[in-house]
């Protein structure tokens, strides 16, 4: 292994000996390393051992078995240059602001001149200025932690450990301090060059990290450990995030098996359809799916069910021509696949053998139950006074979960099904859509009908 | 600081004002400091002179400012001796695994010895040891309050230790905090409160037992040092009335003294060390405090020589902490020093060994109806002592709620009960057993009365406490269902005040037990006054130099009083804090 870890843990282990010759083993043996550059989580339910394990890293407990070492030798052997943010702060309530940041120079043997200037820069950075002089116990949580973390980073260490550091602060509070503590990462700001962060929040380690390790109880043990390869700065709402989080949140409910990890190319993303919150819609027209439906009945059995390669067979289709089709059906409920085989559904015999306007008031009613994209595109137009909302709205919706080219689709399948549907009109030339008037519907009816 | 002002021309009275004040402090100081230095050069000429057991005592008013003086310097010195004491055994007890549990076993037994029964013992070791200067005399005398002062504080200082947060403590590993910034900026401030708080109760010990160690008659010998204890027991022994008055006086003033001018400034000094996480709304103020803070004599005293002192000091210890982490640990350390702990063990356990089997040498010279006296003794003290502490909390408990439920009065009345419990009721005991012997209610009954003034101080201020520490909204729900006074007090009042009223009754049952040596044996007008029980027993073996019967009571009541704390005590402090806390 080359060693450009920082810090590398070999076969680490915690346990304490009983009386009798059984022991607690708290950690089972484990490995790890701390390389620079990366922002790296542990997560684990209570009692996993994940402040043990930290304060191994950290030095500042010895294993039990195993050896942690720091640039590649023992780390008990030579001064460490690392900090730590503590969930409680553990500031000194009896000294000043200046004096708790102060401290662990003063513990470096550094003069006072020196010390009041890197104070007073480090201060500078996490935005305490004018509160120097101030007192913890005069502070709010949020500002406390400030101190915390201007205590830690003044000695600029190596790895900067945090010991779930956000979990005494309110909501708005640790958002707030997160964005901060990653904005001055990214910007490298501070010279610090990994980032060990100990929580029981997944959100937070995905919004995070960019490796994160879960750990598993009785003993503790490394369930999975994974890089994440999203883009700073990440939205809680995109998919690839939701999807890292249900992942997470998998392993942690399932201590039995552990799923396989969601893979991610670098750049484009393969997504899990299953677990995306806008289901993609297939690209098919309202009218094929309703001749799909009208060709099953004639070809189907005495139980309504068909091949699937049959039917592409019989209809000179190629299959992935009518994949689509048939999914379009399926998100519509009019028909259900079955180890490919078709089946058709009783709402689907209705709406095949309906004249237009039921079926379009058919599949109006199946687009609002199924179609998650349709039902908000009205949703949105019903709640404006002007009964329009420009296209760039959707498109940025749907920009958090597909490609660029691939929204545009998306959207163009939409509209195509909320036309047929009457659910709303599209102004191709001012790009927004609009809600359908009285006349025009009559319009369209008759023009339908003809 | 050293930044360049312009200069300033303004000659306004406000300035005039502002420029004054501290200058008249800085004059003060400068007076204060002059007196200490003269202070030194007189105690140090008379422990010097010749030894002289028994010191003549003149009653006149004019020598009792000397005498009040050499009181404070014992009890000052004890204190000091006390401080380090019990800093050092707690650092040791605290940060020393091997020997924790060891040193708090020890700690609580020798909590449980009567101090006053190590008085013949103490002296004539360090008579022998310093045989022609005072000296010798006098440090006993220091011991003796010592041994009254420490424990308490070395428990106190322990405590607080141990409970320091885990997180502030790998804060200080973590950056590397030299032992030194680790004491200055962690384990001294966090302890600070508790040490205060016990440092008022420990400097009330020794002036109750600085009344005792003054004069004192062993064996043959009679001992009398100048000072106020001997001046009190002279002028009440000759019935010098006046001269009584004078020396209660000149106590009551320097405990007032003690009180505004040592113990308010510190508490409220140590306001700052409160471990919270929120401002509290009633912080304690001290004038004085305000006054030394305003001292910019003092500031610059500090500016000058302490803080180029500590930078140098942090400097050098940073620069031994870099090399001690850069070399390699060496693997012999773990060894010798377990090595180290072995000898010394062995030492320690040889030489207690040849002390027990010394100890039993002596005791099997006692007879046994000595044996069946001393238990009689132990009965009769024991009763009395549970007699007292009923009759104390009899009347402190109805008193300290009414006055705890005041907000008015008990901000008056509890720092005064504080100052009471401060004064050693032995200053008044030949006093009052004249005014007793008169009622002719014999000293059995008497001495109960007199462990009363002695204990009931700490009872009282302890129930205010207590009641003061009730929430107003369980007072308001039971007034609003309309509870009966019975119910009141077994529902609300009881309950609210049970932890404290049992703080305060451990502190009295210790100090009951103590003050039975001095209440069961008496000596009045030459005359002697005594009753059955165990504390009779040790003073008059005591005065009589019988060391065999001396150390089997010493034995016995510590025994007594180790049972007590652990079968009663204990368990009933665990019951406070657990079902009876109010948070």
């Amino acid at each position: 292994m080359a060693d450009d870890a920082i810090i590398r843990a070999a076969n680490i282990e915690k346990y304490y000996a009983q009386p009798s010759e059984n022991r607690i083993q708290v950690i089972a043996p484990t490995s790890l390393s701390i390389v620079p550059g990366e922002i790296v989580a542990l997560l684990g339910p209570s009692g996993s051992g994940k402040s043990t394990l930290l304060r191994m890293l950290a030095g500042l407990s010895e294993p039990s078995g195993g050896e942690v070492f720091w640039h590649g030798k023992p780390i008990r052997t030579q001064p460490i240059n690392v900090s730590i943010v503590f969930q409680s702060f553990a500031l000194f309530p009896w000294l000043t602001v200046f004096e708790n940041i102060e401290a662990p120079l003063k513990a470096r043997g550094m003069g006072p001149a020196e010390r009041r200037e890197r104070s007073f820069k480090i201060l500078n950075t996490v935005g305490l200025d004018g509160f120097q002089s101030a007192y913890p116990k005069e502070l709010s949580g949020g500002m406390r932690q400030r101190v915390g973390f201007a205590r830690a980073l003044v000695v600029e260490p190596e790895v900067l450990f945090m010991d779930e550091p956000f979990s005494a602060l309110d909501v708005l509070t640790a958002e707030n301090l997160r964005s901060e503590l990653l904005e001055l990462w990214e910007k490298k700001t501070i010279p610090t060059e990994a980032v060990f962060l100990v929580t029981h929040n997944i959100e937070e380690a995905v919004l995070l990290a960019d490796r994160i390790i879960v750990l598993g109880r009785n003993p503790g043990h490394v369930r999975t450990d994974f890089k994440v390869q999203l883009a700073h700065p990440r939205d809680r709402k995109a998919g690839p995030f939701t999807q890292l989080v249900d992942y997470i949140y998998k392993v942690l409910t399932r201590p039995d098996v552990t799923p396989e990890v969601p893979r991610f190319e670098a750049g484009r993303q393969i997504r899990d359809q299953r677990q995306m919150r806008y289901e993609m819609l297939p690209h098919a027209r309202p009218g094929g799916i309703a001749g799909l439906l009208e060709m099953l009945i004639d070809m189907s059995d005495a139980n309504g069910r068909a091949d699937i390669y049959r039917l592409a067979d019989e209809l000179a289709f190629e299959i992935d021509d009518l994949l689509p089709i048939v999914d379009a059906a399926q998100l519509l409920c009019f028909l259900r696949v079955e180890e490919g085989d078709v089946a058709i559904t009783p709402e689907g015999r209705v709406f095949a053998e309906s004249g237009i306007l039921l079926q379009k008031q058919l599949f109006r009613k199946a687009a609002v139950e199924h179609v998650l994209l349709l039902r908000q595109i009205t949703r949105a137009l019903d709640s404006k006074s002007d009964h329009t909302v420009p296209e760039e709205f959707f498109l940025d919706m749907l920009d958090e979960q597909f490609s660029d080219e691939e929204t545009q689709r998306q959207l163009d399948t939409a509209i195509n099904w909320g036309r047929y549907a009457e659910l709303f009109d599209f102004d191709g030339a001012r790009r927004r859509f609009t809600l359908p008037e009285d006349e025009e519907v009559e319009e369209i009816r008759e023009a339908d009908a003809e | 600081m050293t930044e360049p002002s312009a200069p300033r021309r303004v000659f306004s009275r406000a300035l005039l004002i502002e420029h004054t004040w501290p200058f008249v402090l800085d004059l003060g100081v400068g007076a204060v400091l002059l007196a200490a230095f003269y202070g030194v050069l007189l105690i140090g000429r008379y422990w010097a002179s010749g030894a002289v057991a028994e010191v003549p005592i003149s009653l006149s008013p004019a020598k009792l400012p000397a005498y009040a003086f050499y009181s404070c310097v014992r009890i000052f010195i004890a204190y000091l001796l006390s401080l380090v004491f019990a800093v050092g055994y707690g650092y040791l007890a605290a940060y020393n695994k091997r020997v924790e549990a060891l040193l708090i076993a020890t700690l609580d037994i020798l909590q449980s010895i009567p101090v006053l029964s190590l008085l013949p013992g103490i002296m004539i070791a360090l008579i022998s040891l310093f045989p022609t200067r005072q000296l010798g005399i006098e440090l006993g005398a220091i011991i003796v309050i010592f041994t009254s002062e420490v424990w308490n504080m070395a428990f106190s200082f322990y405590a607080s230790l141990k409970s320091i947060p885990r997180e502030l403590r790998e804060a200080c590993r973590i950056n590397r905090f030299s032992p030194l910034q680790r004491a200055v900026q962690l384990d001294l401030p966090f302890a600070a409160i508790g040490l205060i708080w016990n440092s008022m109760i420990s400097v009330a010990n020794g002036w109750f037992v600085l009344m005792i160690c003054e004069m004192f008659p062993l064996g043959s010998r009679h001992f009398r040092l100048p000072g106020l204890g001997s001046y009190l027991q002279t002028a009440a022994n000759d019935g010098n009335s006046r001269a009584t008055a004078y020396g209660l006086l000149s106590i009551v003033a320097i405990i007032v003294a003690t009180d505004q001018l040592l113990w308010r400034p510190l508490i409220a000094w140590s306001d700052k060390f409160k471990f919270e996480n929120v401002e509290s709304a009633d912080r304690s103020r001290s004038p004085i405090l305000d006054l030394l803070r305003r001292s910019s004599f003092l500031a610059r005293v500090g500016e000058h020589t302490l803080q180029p002192v500590s930078e140098r000091v942090y400097a050098s210890l940073a620069r031994d902490e870099r090399k001690r982490a850069g070399a390699m640990p060496d693997p012999d350390s773990g060894r010798r020093s377990y090595l180290t702990t072995a000898v010394l063990g062995t030492f320690l356990l040889l030489l207690a060994g040849a002390a027990i089997w010394k100890a039993s040498l002596l005791l099997r010279g006692l007879p046994t109806a000595e044996y069946r006296q001393l238990l009689i003794g132990a009965g009769a003290t024991f009763l009395r002592v549970i007699a007292a502490l009923c009759l104390a909390a009899l009347w402190t408990i109805p008193a300290g709620v009414a006055i705890g439920f005041s907000p008015g009065l008990s901000r008056i009345v509890q720092p005064v009960a504080q100052v009471a419990a401060s004064f050693p009721s032995t200053a008044l005991f030949p006093l009052i057993l004249i005014a007793l012997l008169r009622v002719g209610t014999g000293l059995g009954i008497d001495s109960v009365l007199l462990m009363v003034l002695t204990t009931q101080w700490y009872i009282f201020f302890n129930v205010i406490a207590g009641a003061m520490a009730i929430p107003s909204d369980l007072k308001e729900v039971s007034a609003l269902f309309g509870f009966t006074r019975f119910q009141r007090w077994r529902t609300l009042i009881l309950p609210g005040i049970f932890p404290y009223l049992i703080t305060g009754l451990i502190t009295a049952s210790g100090g009951a037990w103590n003050a039975s040596i001095v209440t069961e044996y008496m000596t009045l007008h030459g005359r002697d006054l005594r009753t059955v029980g165990l504390g009779a027993d040790i003073t008059q073996a005591s005065n009589a130099g019988d060391f065999a019967t001396l150390l089997m009571a010493t034995i016995i009541m510590a025994i007594i009083v180790v049972t007590i704390n652990r079968l009663l005590w204990r368990p009933l402090n665990r019951l406070a804090e657990t079902k009876y806390r109010l948070d």
